[in-house]
C-alpha cells in the first residue's frame, strides 16, 4: 500500500516516526504550521518555527527518502491578538518561495471570535495574492459546527478564492456536506477521541463518496497517532474496499489537491 | 460492502463495551453530586438523539449538533481554556 499523509505535525514527533510512516507506505508528509501547545512570545519564535518547517524538518524527513512538504501561517489560536498575528503575517512572504512550501495554513478558527476571524480574511488575502492553496483547521468539539460555517462564508465572500484549491479539514459528519456542497475538498483527522475514528471515517466514506476528501492523522504533541492513516485502510479493507480503491482514496486524492501547487513532485 | 451481519459481529461488543462505559460515567458524576454539570446535561440530552426515530441513519451527525453550539455570530473575545466537548451558554 502506498499513501500520502498530508496532515502531520512532525516537529512533535520522535525521528523514530518518520522511519514508522515510510515502513507503512508513506510517499510524502505534509506538515501545516500549527499551535506548539504553548503561545509564542515574539514573532522572532515563529521566523525560527518557518525555518525549522522549511529547512530542518526536510532534512530529517529526507533521512529516510520521505519527501517533506509544508504550509505557512499563524496558527488560529494565536491570532486572537491580532497586532502580534499581523507582525507574523509580514514574515511569510519571504519563506513561500521555499521549495517545500505548499500554501498558507492551517489557517482557520479557533473559539470563533471576531479577531480570529480578521486574521482568518487576511491570511486569506495573502494566499490569493500570491496564489497559494489554503488549508483550513475547523475548531474543535462544540465550536466545528459554527466555526465551520464562519468559514465557509469568509472563503466565499472572497471572490478571487476559488474553492478547488481550499481545503477544509476536519470535517465529521455534521459538516462534511456542507463543505463538499460548496465545492472545498475536506479532510477527515483520525484522533483516538477529539475527531474521527477509524469506523466513522469508513462511514462517512460510504455515506459521502471519496470524491474531494482525504484523512491523515494530524499527529502532534496531543494524544494522536502518525500510523493513523494505515488504521483507516486496515478498516477500509473490512468494508470491502478494494486495493485500487485504497490507492485512489489515500494516495492518487492527496496528490490530486496537492499537484495543483507544480512544487509537490511525488510521482505516480 | 460486507454483509449486516459482519458489520454487526465486528461493531457490537466494542459499541455495548462503549455505552457501558457512558452509563457508568452518568452514574459516576450524579455519585460524585455532578449530574448537573452542564457537559453532563448535554450529555444526556444528546443521547436521547440515539433512540430517537427522527435521527434514524443520521445518528452520529444528530450527537453532534446536539452537542455543538448553535448561535452563528463569532464571539467579541476568545473563552479561556480549550473546548470543553459540549456547548456553554455564556451567562455575560
Amino acid at each position: 500500500m502506498r499513501y500520502i499523509e498530508p496532515h502531520a505535525h512532525m516537529v512533535s514527533r520522535v525521528t523514530d516516526d518518520y522511519e514508522r510512516l515510510v515502513m507503512a507506505g508513506c510517499r510524502a508528509v505534509c506538515e501545516p504550521a500549527f499551535w506548539a501547545g504553548f503561545d509564542r512570545s515574539s514573532p522572532q519564535g515563529f521566523y525560527d518555527y518557518f525555518k525549522q518547517l522549511t529547512e530542518y524538518e526536510p532534512r530529517r524527513a529526507a533521512k529516510y527518502h520521505l519527501p517533506h512538504y509544508c504550509w505557512l501561517c499563524i496558527n488560529p489560536k494565536e491570532a486572537e491578538d491580532p497586532g502580534f498575528a499581523r507582525e507574523v503575517m509580514q514574515l511569510i512572504p519571504e519563506f513561500l518561495a521555499a521549495e517545500n512550501v505548499l500554501g498558507i495554513g492551517e489557517i482557520g478558527l479557533n473559539k470563533n471570535t471576531r479577531n480570529e476571524l480578521a486574521i482568518l480574511e487576511e491570511h486569506i488575502d495573502l494566499a490569493v495574492q500570491h496564489e497559494q492553496l489554503i488549508l483550513v483547521h475547523t475548531p474543535h468539539l462544540e465550536d466545528k459546527l459554527k466555526g465551520t460555517r464562519l468559514i465557509l462564508s469568509a472563503l466565499q465572500n472572497n471572490p478571487r478564492i476559488r474553492p478547488e484549491c481550499v481545503i477544509i479539514d476536519h470535517v465529521e459528519e455534521h459538516t462534511v456536506r456542507e463543505v463538499l456542497d460548496a465545492g472545498f475538498w475536506a479532510g477527515i483527522t483520525l484522533y483516538p477521541i477529539s475527531k474521527c475514528t477509524p469506523e466513522r471515517a469508513a462511514d462517512i466514506l460510504e455515506i459521502h463518496g471519496r470524491e474531494r476528501l482525504w484523512a491523515n492523522s494530524a499527529c502532534d504533541w496531543g494524544p494522536s497517532d502518525p500510523l493513523a492513516v494505515p488504521r483507516l485502510a486496515l478498516e477500509l479493507r473490512a468494508r470491502g474496499f478494494s486495493e485500487q480503491d485504497l490507492d485512489d482514496f489515500l494516495f492518487a486524492n492527496p496528490c490530486r489537491f496537492l499537484r495543483q501547487c507544480e512544487k509537490f513532485r511525488v510521482e505516480s | 460492502m460486507p454483509n449486516p451481519e459482519d458489520i454487526v459481529d465486528r461493531g457490537f461488543l466494542e459499541a455495548r463495551g462503549k455505552l457501558l462505559e457512558v452509563a457508568a460515567f452518568l452514574d459516576r458524576a450524579e455519585r460524585y453530586g455532578r449530574a448537573d454539570d452542564y457537559r453532563v446535561v448535554a450529555l444526556k440530552k444528546a443521547l436521547a438523539t440515539l433512540s430517537d426515530s427522527a435521527s434514524a441513519s443520521q445518528r452520529a451527525d444528530a450527537f453532534l449538533r446536539a452537542m455543538s453550539d448553535p448561535t452563528e455570530q463569532p464571539l467579541d473575545r476568545a473563552t479561556t481554556g480549550p473546548a470543553a466537548g459540549a456547548w456553554q451558554q455564556s451567562t455575560e
